[in-house]
C-alpha cells in the first residue's frame, strides 16, 4: 500500500532531474561519470589529477547540500540508528560498492541510463538485499 | 578558443557545480533523509515511492543526454568540451566481485537508509554518526579496493 503521508511525488521528480542533470554535465564537459562511490573511493588514492577532481566533488556535494538546506530551510534529517548498526552499515555500503563497483548513482542511475549489462544485474540485486536487510531489521527491532 | 590552462580550471569549476548541482537535488528530494530510503524499502509495509521517481526523473534526463548528445560525440571520436577522453567502464562480465559486492552494499544500505551519496550530504550537520558512517565507509572501501587488486 502507497504511504500517501509521507510520498512527496512533486520534490522527488524536481530533484532527481537535477541528479540527472549534474550526471550528464559531468559527462559531456569532463568525461567523467557520476559514481560517488567511485569518486569517494578515489580519495584514498596517491594525489593524481582524478584524485583532485575528486575532492572538488566531493567539495560540491557538501556546499550544495549546505546551500539547498539553508536556502530552502529544509528540516534536519533524523539518525536513530543505534552505534553498532551505523558502523556495520558504513563497513558493509564501503566494502560493497567498491567490490561491486559502483552504488546507487554508477549503477542505478548513469548503469541503467547507458543500459550498461553489469548495471542491469548490480541494481536489481541491491534493490532486493536492501529490502530484505531492513525486513529482517525491523523483524529484530 | 580555449587555452589548456583555461580548460583546467574550468573543468576544475565544472566538476565542483557538478557536486553542488548532485547535492541540491538529493536535498530537494529529501534523499538525504534515512526515512525516505527506509520508507522505500518497506514494500511489505506503507510504501513510500519517492525513490522510485527520483531514479525514474535521473535516469530519464541522462539518457536523454546520453543516448542522443554524447553517444554521438563517442561515434564522431570527440572528445568532452573540458578534457581529452570519456572515462566510461566498459566492462560486461557479469563475475563474483559485481555479485558479492551489491549483496553487501545493499544489505549495508538497507541497515542504515544510507549510501555514499546522501551520507556525503549529510556532513553538514555536524552529527558524530555521520562522521562514524564515512570513516567506516572509507576503510570498508579501502580493504574492497586491496581485495580486488589481488
Amino acid at each position: 500500500m502507497i504511504d500517501y503521508t509521507q510520498f512527496t511525488p512533486l520534490s522527488a521528480l524536481l530533484g532527481g532531474a537535477l541528479i540527472g542533470c549534474s550526471a550528464f554535465l559531468l559527462l559531456y564537459l569532463n568525461g567523467r561519470i557520476s559514481g560517488i562511490s567511485g569518486i569517494t573511493s578515489r580519495l584514498l588514492e596517491k594525489p593524481k589529477q582524478s584524485t583532485t577532481a575528486s575532492w572538488l566533488f566531493v567539495a560540491g556535494l557538501i556546499a550544495g547540500s549546505a546551500l539547498a538546506s539553508s536556502a530552502f530551510s529544509l528540516p534536519v534529517p533524523k539518525i536513530d540508528n543505534s552505534w553498532p548498526l551505523i558502523i556495520a552499515s558504513g563497513l558493509l555500503v564501503g566494502f560493497g560498492s567498491v567490490y561491486g563497483s559502483g552504488c546507487t548513482s554508477g549503477h542505478g542511475v548513469c548503469g541503467l541510463a547507458r543500459l550498461s549489462k553489469r548495471s542491469l544485474v548490480s541494481v536489481p540485486i541491491f534493490m532486493l538485499a536492501a529490502v530484505l536487510s531492513y525486513y529482517l531489521l525491523s523483524l529484530a527491532s | 578558443m580555449l587555452n589548456p590552462t583555461n580548460n583546467r580550471y574550468l573543468s576544475m569549476f565544472s566538476t565542483f557545480t557538478c557536486g553542488l548541482l548532485f547535492a541540491v537535488g538529493l536535498q530537494l528530494a529529501a534523499m538525504t533523509h534515512p526515512s525516505k530510503i527506509q520508507g522505500f524499502l518497506n514494500v511489505s509495509g506503507l510504501w513510500d515511492p519517492s525513490l522510485a521517481l527520483v531514479l525514474f526523473a535521473a535516469t530519464g534526463i541522462f539518457s536523454l543526454g546520453f543516448w542522443s548528445i554524447i553517444k554521438a560525440r563517442i561515434n564522431n571520436q570527440k572528445s568532452p568540451i573540458l578534457a581529452s577522453s570519456f572515462q566510461i567502464p566498459t566492462a560486461t562480465l557479469i563475475d563474483k566481485q559485481l555479485i558479492i559486492g551489491s549483496v553487501i552494499f545493499g544489505i549495508g544500505w538497507g541497515l542504515s537508509g544510507f549510501c555514499p551519496g546522501p551520507a556525503i550530504a549529510n556532513l553538514i550537520y555536524l552529527d558524530i554518526k555521520i562522521f562514524a558512517f564515512i570513516i567506516a565507509m572509507l576503510l570498508g572501501m579501502a580493504i574492497a579496493k586491496r581485495l580486488k587488486k589481488q
